[in-house]
């Protein structure tokens, strides 16, 4: 196959996403949801492997793309959910939100396919921004919320930016290869990556910004930012040790804040910084087997949260409620709705036979086979601790106390899409040689050995007596739990309206000191060469005359001394 | 499901006749999960890990001492949920 025939699977959806406006006013909505996510799944499987279409850009030559296993992964996967998500979305009225979605989903696929840091960094930005418009069609509350997420992803971008393009000056080349972080450049970059994937310091404007989009919203917004960054950071910085503290800080606070929320959606943020925790983990580890667990990893975590943010989208959409304490015992009424999450929370709790297990158990495997032991010790408490915000989202919605609601479940299509998820979810966990074959690394590794499994449930039912026995201690509040975002919404403000306030001042006194002088300089010239000054008033024809002849009878007088 | 709602029962799953056998198989199936450690042999990669029910303890032990760290914080960092809007 020649490289001519190669199109950017990504292009395919963004500029699906532009016309679909236009193509919403036809009735052809619907179609493009369908069709063109599938299109592109053709696409990113046609190419043969490290096949590249490049074009040139400013001087540079811009690798569209570059084909390999990691990029397909998770192109596959962001495909996955624009079909899916299209699926679910078919009833949401608001079309500007499914044109920016699809425009996102393309520019997160164009990022798994770049070849270089250039195209990396224009599908990045492109990313922001429609990822910034699809939480504005969240509503009144969105509009604050998508302001702050722009703000920090405009400042993770200026950082990729300007090391991108200290990179380029310092090595001369564009090429998106392994690096280390030896430099200031690759340290910027490092950085504009993390805050993308959630990490510290900066991790709140994923719950803060999330949770307020559309019930279709977030099905969206949980597949891309994060793990584009995951993939970047898999391509890029693979066996970067300071990733294995980052990765267990994420972990942690994503479950204890988990723990406290009382709102589903932002349990279910809080949820997918921890499970990216795991992820950068992996890749600060490095081995094969750890960027295998990674890539897996990324790839059912999509899955199980997109069934998740589904199922809760659901019921919001039902119900218009969001939080523990207004909701409880739906089952009754949503009984489909009440087994996909229950399959999603169980996928993503790693239970045996479903897709979780088989990803998470290739990156504590790996860290065993390494022989760190801290590091494996960690992730088994941390794989326990994860169970806590898992279980909770379908224990308070569909179980718990009875709310009185009766939301019906949802129609066929976003039944069918859950359906969907969920076959997955099970048939990837049961079958894991589906997905070990698409790693980029040759898989040696059986999960299910009896000792695993024994040990796994071992932890994860231990795990869930703690969980019934401490749910009178864990009683859900109406209340929110203080993050970093408290820095740019309160002293931030603050901050700078005291500046704002005090640059008014200095200005003010400054603009009075200018005038002032001013003002003393013109009154000065004014009484000399003004109307009535000695320099600028009229005089009359006698005074000249009489002067002139003054002047005539000096100039008489001194030729009488020559 | 219905006739049971008519009858003024609610749906079978949150009768408490029905909880109590969950209660009676989820007791068991923690029983049988220990108890399977005597026929399963551990691969013990750092000694600590082959201890007898390894899962077990460690999973109750690391949720309740995350739930306890997480009430600390708790404390210290609840707001009322209209925190941010006034």
């Amino acid at each position: 196959m020649t490289t001519s025939l190669i199109i950017p699977p990504g292009l395919v959806l963004i500029l699906g996403g532009l016309l679909m406006p236009l193509l919403a006013r036809v009735g052809l909505r619907s179609l493009v949801l369908i069709v063109l996510p599938v299109v592109t799944l053709w696409l990113v499987w046609t190419p043969p492997l490290g096949a590249t279409l490049t074009t040139p850009f400013l001087g540079f030559e811009l690798i569209l793309v570059q084909t390999s296993e990691l990029a397909r992964v998770f192109a596959t996967v962001f495909s996955l959910m624009g079909f899916l998500g299209g699926l679910f979305a078919l009833r949401q009225q608001n079309t500007l939100e499914l044109a920016a979605a699809f425009v996102y989903a393309g520019s997160a696929i164009s990022v798994a396919m770049a070849g270089d840091l250039i195209t990396v960094f224009i599908f990045w930005e492109v990313m922001a921004i429609a990822s910034t418009v699809v939480i504005w069609c969240g509503g009144a509350k969105a509009r604050p919320a998508g302001m702050r997420y722009a703000a920090i992803h405009m400042l993770g971008g200026a950082l990729l930016m300007a090391g991108i393009a200290g990179e380029i000056a310092a090595t001369g080349s564009t090429a998106f290869t392994a690096m280390d972080t030896s430099t200031v450049p690759r340290m910027l970059i490092l950085a504009g990556i993390l805050i993308n994937a959630g990490a510290p310091p900066l991790s709140a404007w994923l719950p803060d910004a999330y949770p307020e989009s559309s019930w279709t919203g977030m099905v969206f917004l949980s597949a891309f930012t994060t793990k584009v960054a995951v993939f970047v950071l898999l391509r890029g910085f693979p066996g970067t040790e300071i990733l294995i503290p980052i990765g267990f800080v994420m972990v942690f606070y994503g479950i204890i804040y988990a723990i406290l929320e009382n709102d589903v959606r932002r349990i279910l943020a809080y949820s997918i910084v921890n499970q990216v925790g795991f992820m950068v983990i992996a890749i600060g580890i490095g081995t094969e087997m750890a960027l295998n667990g990674a890539a897996a990893h990324a790839f059912v975590h999509i899955i199980y949260k997109a069934l998740l943010l589904m199922a809760t989208g659901s019921v919001l959409l039902a119900t218009g409620k969001r939080k523990c304490t207004e909701l409880g015992g739906l089952f009754r009424s949503m009984p489909l709705t009440a087994v996909c999450c229950i399959i999603g929370a169980l996928s993503i709790s790693a239970f045996p036979w479903t897709s979780g297990f088989i990803a998470k158990s290739l990156i504590s495997g790996a860290a065993a086979k390494e022989h760190m032991e801290t590091v494996y010790l960690l992730l088994v408490v941390a794989s326990a601790g994860v169970l806590l915000p898992d279980i909770k989202v379908p224990w308070f919605v569909f179980f718990h106390k009875d709310s009185g609601l009766r939301p019906k479940d949802p129609p066929w299509n976003m039944g069918l899409a859950m359906i969907i998820l969920s076959i997955f979810c099970v048939g990837i966990g049961v079958f894991p040689a589906a997905l070990y074959g698409m790693l980029p690394y040759p898989v040696d590794y059986e999960p299910y050995t009896p000792d695993h499994i024994v040990y796994q449930l071992q932890l994860l039912l231990f795990g869930a007596l703690a969980f019934y026995l401490t749910l009178g201690w864990l009683k859900q509040t109406n209340t929110i739990t203080l993050d970093v975002d408290w820095l740019w919404r309160r002293p931030g403000p603050a901050i700078a309206a005291f500046l704002d306030r005090f640059a008014g001042y200095t200005w003010e006194w400054f603009v009075d000191l200018v005038t002032a002088t001013a003002m003393r300089l013109y009154r000065l010239v004014h009484s000399h060469h003004g109307p009535q000054g000695i320099f600028g008033r009229t005089w009359p024809t006698g005074t000249m005359a009489f002067w002139t002849t003054v002047m005539l009878g000096a100039v008489v007088i001194m030729s009488y001394f020559q | 499901m219905s006739k049971d709602r008519e009858r003024g029962e609610d749906y079978w799953l949150a009768r408490p006749a029905t909880i109590g056998l969950l209660k009676k198989l989820f007791i068991a199936a923690l029983v049988l999960l220990v108890l399977a450690d005597f026929t399963v042999e551990h691969h013990s990669y750092f000694g600590i890990d082959g201890t007898f029910g390894f899962g077990a303890w460690v999973g109750f032990v690391t949720c309740m001492a995350l739930i306890a760290v997480a009430k600390m914080f708790g404390t210290l960092l609840k707001r009322p949920d209209s925190y941010y809007d006034n």
